[in-house]
């Protein structure tokens, strides 16, 4: 066994390397900054493009346009970045276009604290789109899930088309951590599917048994359309209202049905009456407090979910179906809480958290758990 | 060759708007180049110009308003051979200022068309950048209060090497196009034209007027010479190809047994300067020579050479869990402002904490064992103190052995930093 040290920023981006991403377009924003150094180093010597956008607003348009291209992409910025993505996360999303997007985030609200942590982002990257359709939401605990969701991150933006996000956190990002590359597990690499041979390319037609358009990259022998204006199949504009609606189902359902694929998570002691369910870097104090309440014999069990976005619904019903109590930790003033409240009707839901920049002690979990 | 013009889907321009007659010419345009659809691609934003790409039988993407330069940037880079032509209006021109600006800097080989009237058609005649201060629109007074931006002086100023003005009447205007798209890099037509649908119901405008206005401008046609130079992504391309590959993560293989079992904090106080980070790093590089888990949390202010620095060190024989620290068994205390930073640390620390501290600072009382060292008295740069304070406790084999601390040295410095290192190592150890 050979460790390395790095951080999870870094491990991100050897992780987007490894999963072929070959663009990368950022601006530099603490707590993100060391991604886009970390690609700047690594992919133009392989042939890749890294850039630095005059904005937010451009380093995304850039990897739109490369995408549509045909190249893997993906950018980094926190959760001021993340404003000024919205609008072409919109388009992103609802014009099919693969992306890997990082938000590694800081205390807010607004320019907040740069170089403190929080996790109060995780609403606003399922909301934050105009039309409130779905995406997907990785969260890393620590930098070993930065290296294997961000390749998980690039085989969903590929399959499902869609704009992919890694919730990180400077506790996370900019945290060095001993980290043993060679002994984490790969998945099969994921590119986004072209037409069977002898099937015509239309840009967002959905052949039968399929959720996705096949993709075929602006600039081949094929000509592509693509279009941020509601759509037709043939990516023209369209006012048709039943081709609208039967779109707008799609794009949520091409995820929603399909989130039990992707449902990642870590789970320990599950049959306790008390669960914790938590996400990011308080996992790991999550960990500690629940070894801590099993050595004083009060075991409790402990959900940690690492897709946020579409809700694992199934997988939190599932792992909570002991528990009559369940306390949700969350680095913010309570988010995702509700959803778990809405999952686990009839269960009681708890929510302790905190946002001023330090971490959530393994000892204030034990109390949020014991004194609730 | 054939027209590239989509002739299910003919324009839909208001009657004498001139967007039908740049239409005609960038398809002429096209033809005269021998360019088939898959050799072009045409992006365009919002607006009665974000139409085009429909009007064409190309590649197309149509984007977000002032947007359409970014996408092309994205498109062209990883498409090089493609010709890219974005179609922009004055509005697009406005909101997308910054990217009109970067592209100019940065010379991509993009052609940009933007269909200047003066006004937003689509939605209601606003003020936009162009339009002049005495003109009728749909913004009441406002437009009377700004100056119209001549954004062909703004893309010279910028750096944009090919900067064409004209009107979109003149005879030979795909001739114009297809000199602009020829151009290998960032090229600009600021096409005049008239906006029958909004404008000219309140302005009178001609192709007349258009040309006299335009013959009291500094002519602009084509070739900015003092902008030449190599456009961005063959430099881009020759500059990535002379770049080093990336040196992989370093590996550390466990060569070392470790000095304790179980998990170990150490937390560095001091400030910018000190190399408080670097002295983590190589506290952490050592832990990986014995096999240890690691962790180092920092934390610091947005300055740079100013304010305190934090360096929080785990290591341990067991996954780290939490990468915070309580309870240290080791504090090195070496600025009073990182002291300060973490006063509320020395609360909960006993007789089985160890602080390291340099004289002269003022620790909040605790029961910790303190041993002070003078490292500035022995000759040791203030840069040096948190590695120096290190050597201390390899001294001890607390937290780490000498042997982990040099395996750390080489795995992180080279040449003559790497025997600076070790310099320091042997002064401290034979001095302190």
């Amino acid at each position: 066994m050979a460790l390395s040290f790095m951080e999870g920023n870094e491990a991100i981006a050897w992780g987007a390397l490894e999963a072929g991403c070959r663009f990368f377009a950022g601006y530099p924003i603490t707590p993100a900054t060391t991604i886009l150094n970390t690609m700047l180093k690594i992919l133009p010597p392989k042939g890749g493009i890294c850039l630095q956008g005059e904005d937010e607003i451009a380093s995304i348009g850039f990897c739109l346009g490369a995408s549509m291209a045909g190249m893997k992409a993906m950018t980094a910025t926190s959760g001021p970045g993340i404003s000024l993505y919205s609008e072409q996360i919109s388009f992103a999303v609802g014009s099919e276009i693969p992306i890997v997007i990082v938000d590694v985030q800081r205390l807010g609200p607004s320019t907040g604290s740069a170089t403190r942590g929080a996790d109060g982002d995780i609403n606003f990257l399922r909301w934050g789109n105009s039309g409130g359709l779905p995406v997907i939401v990785l969260t890393p605990a620590d930098v070993n899930d930065c290296f294997y969701l961000t390749l998980q991150a690039f085989n969903l933006a590929e399959e499902f088309r869609c704009p992919v996000f890694i919730a990180s956190n400077k506790e996370v990002g900019m945290t060095r951590e001993s980290i043993d590359l060679a002994a984490i597990e790969r998945p099969a690499i994921i590119d986004r599917t072209p037409p069977p041979s002898g099937e015509a390319f239309v840009p967002f037609k959905i052949s039968a048994g399929r959720t996705v358009p096949y993709f075929q990259p602006i600039g081949d022998t094929v000509l592509v359309r693509q279009t941020s204006s509601t759509h037709g199949p043939e990516g023209y504009i369209t006012i048709d209202p039943d081709q609208i609606a039967a779109n707008q189902n799609r794009l949520m359902r091409k995820l929603h049905t399909a989130v039990d694929r992707f449902s990642f998570f870590d789970s320990y002691l599950e049959n306790s009456d008390t669960m914790i369910l938590t996400y990011g870097v308080t996992t790991r104090a999550a960990q500690v407090a629940a070894d801590v309440l099993k050595n004083e014999g009060r075991p409790v069990s402990l959900l940690v979910l690492k897709t946020l976005w579409p809700v694992p619904v199934n997988l939190i019903q599932k792992k909570a179906q002991k528990a009559s109590r369940v306390v949700v930790i969350e680095m913010n003033l309570g988010q995702y809480v509700n959803e778990i409240t809405r999952v686990l009707a009839g269960k009681r839901v708890d929510f302790y958290g905190q946002m001023d920049g330090r971490l959530i002690t393994p000892k204030q979990i034990k109390e949020a758990v014991v004194n609730g | 060759m054939d027209s590239l013009l989509n002739k299910d889907r003919p324009p839909v321009f208001c009657p004498g708007c001139s967007h039908k007659r740049i239409t005609t010419a960038l398809d002429k345009a096209f033809r005269n180049m021998g360019l088939k659809g898959n050799e072009v691609g045409i992006v365009s934003d919002i607006g009665c110009s974000g139409l085009f790409d429909t009007f064409f039988h190309t590649h197309a993407l149509h984007g977000l308003h002032g947007r359409a330069l970014t996408y092309a940037a994205g498109i062209k880079l990883a498409r090089p051979e493609l010709k890219v032509v974005v179609t922009m209006g004055d509005g697009g021109q406005g909101i997308g200022g910054a990217h009109l600006l970067a592209a100019c800097r940065r010379n991509l080989d993009l052609t940009l068309l933007i269909l200047n009237n003066f006004n937003f058609g689509m939605t209601g005649g606003q003020f936009s950048a162009t339009t002049p201060p005495d003109a009728q629109v749909g913004s009441r007074f406002l437009n009377q209060l700004e100056r119209p931006l001549d954004v062909c002086q703004v893309a010279r100023s910028a750096g944009a090497p090919y900067v064409t003005r004209c009107s979109s009447y003149r005879k030979d205007l795909a001739a114009i196009i297809e000199q602009a798209i020829r151009f290998e890099g960032f090229s600009i037509i600021d096409m005049w034209g008239i906006c029958p649908g909004r404008y000219t119901r309140s302005n009178k405008l001609t192709p007349k007027m258009i040309e006299a206005s335009l013959g009291q401008l500094p002519p602009l046609e084509g070739v900015v010479a003092e902008n030449a130079r190599p456009e961005y992504g063959r430099r881009y391309r020759e500059l990535a190809a002379r770049q080093h590959p990336a040196a992989e993560p370093v590996k550390i293989e466990k060569k070392f047994d470790p000095p304790q079992i179980g998990r170990r904090e150490v937390t560095l106080l001091g400030s910018a300067g000190q190399r408080i980070l670097t002295a983590g790093e190589i506290l952490c590089l050592a832990g990986l020579s014995a096999g240890l888990k690691a962790t180092q949390k920092n934390d610091y202010n947005i300055t740079v050479l100013r304010g305190p620095s934090i360096s929080e060190l785990v290591l341990s024989t067991e996954e780290i869990g939490f990468t915070g620290i309580d309870k240290p068994d080791v504090i090195i205390a070496l600025s009073q402002e990182g002291i300060d930073r973490r006063k509320s640390l020395f609360g909960s620390i006993d007789q089985d904490t160890l602080i390291i501290q340099i004289p002269g600072v003022t620790l909040p009382p605790s029961q910790a064992t303190i041993h002070t060292v003078n490292f500035k008295s022995s000759g040791i740069r203030s840069s040096d103190w948190a590695t120096a304070a290190l050597v201390i406790l390899a001294k001890s084999n607390t937290v780490l052995t000498l042997q982990m601390l040099n395996a750390a040295l080489e795995a992180r410095f080279s040449d003559k930093s790497l025997s600076a290192a070790k310099d320091l190592v042997e002064k401290v150890k034979d001095s302190l």
